[in-house]
């Protein structure tokens, strides 16, 4: 067993130690009759070399973004990751670091984290961020009850982009305290419509997703007015972190919460997680703020430094009066999310959501003049949007794969009235080829 | 008395080295610097003002650092000299399980057939990922004794979430309302935080003298309107909870449910199952018992097994493997009419679960056992050699952890917070500090199976060093650590007057 580092003769000096005949006698205090009296049915260890091949076989029966050209967003996204992100995250000071709830052997992650707050301050325009949450739903969910202990009041309004996932995360967070859900329809042209009908007096908040699930970029302002007009709270959620730089900032238009998925910056994808929630609210807000906080101090001799703060917040200080239960967050994500952001920049990251829109502009343009395809909604997007196909989207599916493209969601299950229609998402990583190819087999023409 | 720097040289587990200063970003930035690029542009560059109004667009992003690829790099790499790691040495963080992380979990899951699937491609595409989902679910449900694992929990603490709603699904429907959540004064905060995220108030158990829950305590408090009872086993005095079974027979027997933490499963891998011990309900932690890597807070996983009873509330998707009339393979089962519903946005963190399968594979059925028996050899050893140097508020054989106290050094105005400090100085990481709540200035420490003997000599030999300081040159404890970058950091300064972000022209005040 080569993790354990034991030999026999070690066993015995320690049991003479402990004064214990046996390892079986360490065991007493399990009564006689509750113990497992047979070995686990688990297969029989393997040897490293054989657990790797074993699981190499089993990668090798997924489809990936390595392997087929892809255009599958949805809340998801395929960005190039810089080498220097493998390589300063796996450092094992990072990874195999605890929570540094012991600031002096802890400065690299405090440190970082503080930095990731900073920027995530800077991308949000608010004033405080926490040290991340499990994932953009998880984040929204949080910032939903947050909205609900600052004003009170249990009535939360979606606006009709709201990611479907989020949507049953919500629903699954807000059941066991009360918290009603309703949701704005969504107009003809992608965007939410009639927001202002839904808000009321015992409205807590409003979620605005940006941009919408189905691409749409939705009026952060009027969504803003829509809120103070009742003393709700505004949230502004994301599944496309980049949008936060290629949009102005939910903050300047009036956000008071802005929160969601941050795993576009430098995380995997790994089939829908470890993935990257963050949080960010105005400074007011701070006291009723979920997760964790990493402040500025000094130390005994006056020097910079950094400390988990305003924890009285928290689960292990506040128990069943804490703002949330979570305790282990996506720390290591944030670190790969904070390296991105260094590395990309003031002006890279601005210059990359201009490519990533640059792309799915083409990608329209492209669309728009092949006969038998649509783009059924006309709001402006990002780097995602609806394409009408002819036929019904499976076999539009089913075609583009064949030519070794991953197309798209169908969106039968989530908008049918759109008639066949496929999510239609274009990164960096989708080359023009790429793209041309994908609208002639959406066309059902061949590749 | 010898020199005290002499005798952390004698003992100690580091020596000074080269420690390096490192400014936040912001402060090395410089308009210009770039540390990525792009491909160039092969479609048209379109200006996004043309179908947004100007207002709506991001004009700047003043407040991000402009840095070459060198200087991120050495920057991180400098802050990671700061931390203390696994990988470093003994992490004895009592209940957090800081074993080895094995190589391997992080190569598997780094396969590009892991690491770059997307979790809505069709199910046709994700055979491979499904069944290990669908193999990992079993082998949990075979270590823990229950009936379902769901894998979509993100960590422990939404685990207990999702098992407290599990709970709370299971009584509303068989049309019963209560209210009220019994957990032992024992408990990690996390477990009175999910239940209150359920709208439950709950309900203190005391411990006994002898730091276990008696079924008398349990029975006093087990009224029609409890909804059931949270438990740690082993507690988190690292006691094997001795009544268990009768206890969760009294919960049973008027209508509960019994919730595990299972937050110190290590202690009984092969050993015994929470799952035959009266338990309806569980969480692992990954980055616990099954060695992914804590990360710095995180990512971990806490999927939640059950028992049949609660099957129909778990939260969906669930992987099912095909019967044969439907042909071969896995697919994403949402028929769970009775759900509690979704948790994750996606499917949980799946990366986590390759890290745990290759780990489960690794070592089987005699090495799962293994790991079980030498972490509580190692937690009895170390009791052992510090007994008598350190207060024992349950002075008995434990588990996988044990937990000291303070009290000894009262007289000389050593706290725990100080022995902590001044460990530091001898090269190694704390042990979780003042938890339990039920004992004051409780000192924690779990070495796991991972520390070999004369790794765990020169820990107590570090720790009874201490306590020799302790009494000879109180002040010296008082005012580790000594040898780190930065002293003891003010935290109260911190919480008092928040700083929490860098700004380009930060408040003068």
């Amino acid at each position: 067993m080569r993790f354990i580092p034991h030999t026999d003769e070690d066993v015995a000096t320690m049991l003479e130690a402990i004064g214990a005949p046996s390892l079986e006698a360490l065991f007493a205090c399990v009564p006689e009759k509750l113990r497992l009296d047979r070995p686990l049915a688990l297969p029989a260890a393997a040897s490293e070399q054989e657990v790797l091949a074993e699981l190499r076989a089993l990668a090798e029966r997924n489809a990936h973004a390595g392997s087929h050209a892809w255009f599958l967003g949805a809340g998801t996204y395929a960005h190039f990751v810089p080498s220097a992100i493998d390589a300063l995250a796996s450092r094992a000071e990072f990874a195999t670091s605890y929570t540094p709830y012991q600031p002096e052997v802890s400065q690299g992650t405090l440190q970082a984290i503080f930095e990731w707050q900073s920027m995530m301050c800077a991308l949000t325009g608010l004033e405080v961020s926490n040290a991340s949450l499990y994932d953009g739903a998880s984040a929204t969910a949080e910032a939903a009850l947050m909205a609900m202990r600052l004003t009170r009041r249990s009535k939360v309004v979606l606006s009709g982009g709201v990611h479907p996932h989020t949507r049953e995360v919500l629903r699954t967070y807000l059941d066991g305290l009360g918290g009603e859900i309703s949701t704005a329809p969504r107009g003809a042209d992608g965007r939410t419509a009639g927001l202002v009908g839904c808000v009321d007096d015992a409205t807590a908040c409003v979620i605005l997703q940006q941009p919408a699930f189905l691409g749409a970029i939705e009026d952060v302002a009027a969504a803003a007015r829509a809120a103070r007009a009742h003393g709700a709270v505004l949230v502004v959620t994301t599944s496309e972190a980049l949008s936060l730089a290629f949009l102005r900032s939910p903050g300047a238009l009036g956000a008071d919460i802005a929160c969601g998925e941050a795993q576009s910056f430098g995380v995997p994808m790994s089939f829908g997680g470890p993935h990257l929630g963050f949080l960010a609210a105005r400074g007011a807000h701070v006291r009723q703020m979920p997760g964790r906080l990493v402040g500025q101090t000094v130390d005994a001799r006056g020097r910079r430094g950094f400390v988990l703060t305003l924890s009285t917040r928290e689960q292990h200080i506040r128990r069943e009066r804490a703002t949330s239960n979570i305790c282990t967050n996506q720390g290591l994500c944030l670190l790969r999310a904070t390296i991105y952001l260094a590395l990309l920049g003031r002006r890279g990251l601005r210059e990359l959501a201009r490519l990533n829109h640059a792309k799915a502009e083409y990608a329209k343009s492209l669309v728009r003049r092949t006969p038998g395809l649509a783009l059924p909604l006309a709001a402006p997007t990002f780097h995602e949007f609806v394409v009408g196909v002819p036929g019904p989207a499976e076999a539009a599916l089913a075609r583009a794969l064949d030519a070794g493209l991953v197309a798209g969601l169908d969106l039968a299950p989530h908008a049918p009235e759109l008639g066949p229609a496929l999510l239609v998402c274009t990164t960096e990583l989708a080359r023009r080829e790429d793209i041309d190819r994908l609208v002639r087999v959406l066309a059902g023409r061949s590749a | 008395m010898s020199d005290p720097r002499e005798r952390v040289q004698a003992v100690g587990n580091a020596t000074t080295s080269l420690a390096f200063e490192e400014a936040l970003l912001f402060e090395r930035s410089r308009p210009g610097r770039r540390g990525a690029d792009l491909p160039a542009p092969d479609v048209p560059d379109v200006d996004p003002a043309a179908s947004l109004p100007a207002d709506w667009l991001r004009d700047d992003l003043e407040g991000l650092p402009e840095l070459s690829e060198p200087e991120v790099v050495r920057h991180f790499t400098r802050l990671s000299t700061w931390n203390y790691a696994v990988d470093l040495g003994l992490y004895p963080l009592g209940s957090c399980t800081m074993k080895y992380n094995p190589k391997l979990n992080e190569a598997a899951a780094q396969l590009p057939g892991f690491a770059l699937g997307h979790p809505l491609q069709p199910v046709a595409l994700s055979q491979g990922i499904l069944q290990l989902m669908y193999e990992l679910e079993r082998h949990l449900a075979e270590i823990s004794g229950m009936d379902r694992v769901t894998l979509q929990p993100a960590a422990g603490a939404q685990g207990e979430l999702a098992g407290i709603m599990m709970i709370r699904a299971y009584h509303e429907h068989r049309g019963e309302r209560r209210d009220k959540i019994l957990i032992p004064d024992s408990a990690h905060g996390t477990n009175p935080a999910s239940a209150a995220l359920n709208g439950y108030h709950t309900i203190p158990v005391p411990s006994g003298p002898d730091g276990l829950i008696h079924p008398a305590a349990v029975a006093e408090r087990m009224t029609p309107d409890v909804a059931g009872l949270m438990v740690t086993n082993p507690n988190t005095l690292g006691l094997f909870e001795e009544h268990l079974v009768e206890i969760a027979e009294i919960v049973h027997s008027r209508g509960g449910l019994v919730y595990g933490d299972g937050a110190n499963l290590n202690a009984l891998l092969g050993v015994a199952r929470p799952g035959d011990l009266g338990i309806d309900v569980m969480h692992f932690n990954l980055h616990k018992t099954f060695s992914t890597p804590h990360g710095g807070g995180g990512p971990g996983a806490g999927p939640v097994g059950v028992k049949n009873l609660l099957a129909p509330h778990l939260p969906v998707p669930m992987v099912r493997k095909l019967e044969a009339a439907e042909g071969q393979g896995f697919v994403l089962d949402y028929e769970f009419p009775h759900s509690i519903g979704r948790l994750h946005g996606n499917l949980g963190n799946v990366g986590m679960l390759v890290r745990a399968f290759a780990y489960v594979r690794s070592l089987g059925p005699d090495g799962l056992r293994r790991c079980a028996e030498m972490a509580v050899l190692n937690a009895n050893y170390v009791r052992a050699r510090l007994r008598r140097s350190y207060a024992v508020p349950y002075d008995r054989p434990v588990m996988h952890e044990c937990v000291l106290s303070d009290r000894s050094f009262e007289g000389a105005g050593v706290t725990t917070l100080d022995v902590a400090k001044r460990l530091i100085d001898y090269g190694y990481h704390p042990p979780t500090v003042y938890f339990p709540l039920i004992v004051p200035g409780a000192l924690m420490i779990e070495p796991t199976e991972s520390e070999s003997l004369e790794g765990l000599d020169r820990f107590c030999e570090a720790l009874l060093a201490i306590a020799e300081e302790a009494r000879e040159d109180p002040e010296h404890v008082k005012g580790a650590p000594h040898s780190t970058r930065l002293s003891r950091l003010d935290e109260t300064r911190a919480a008092r007057k928040p700083v929490l972000r860098w700004q380009p022209d930060p408040d003068p005040s």
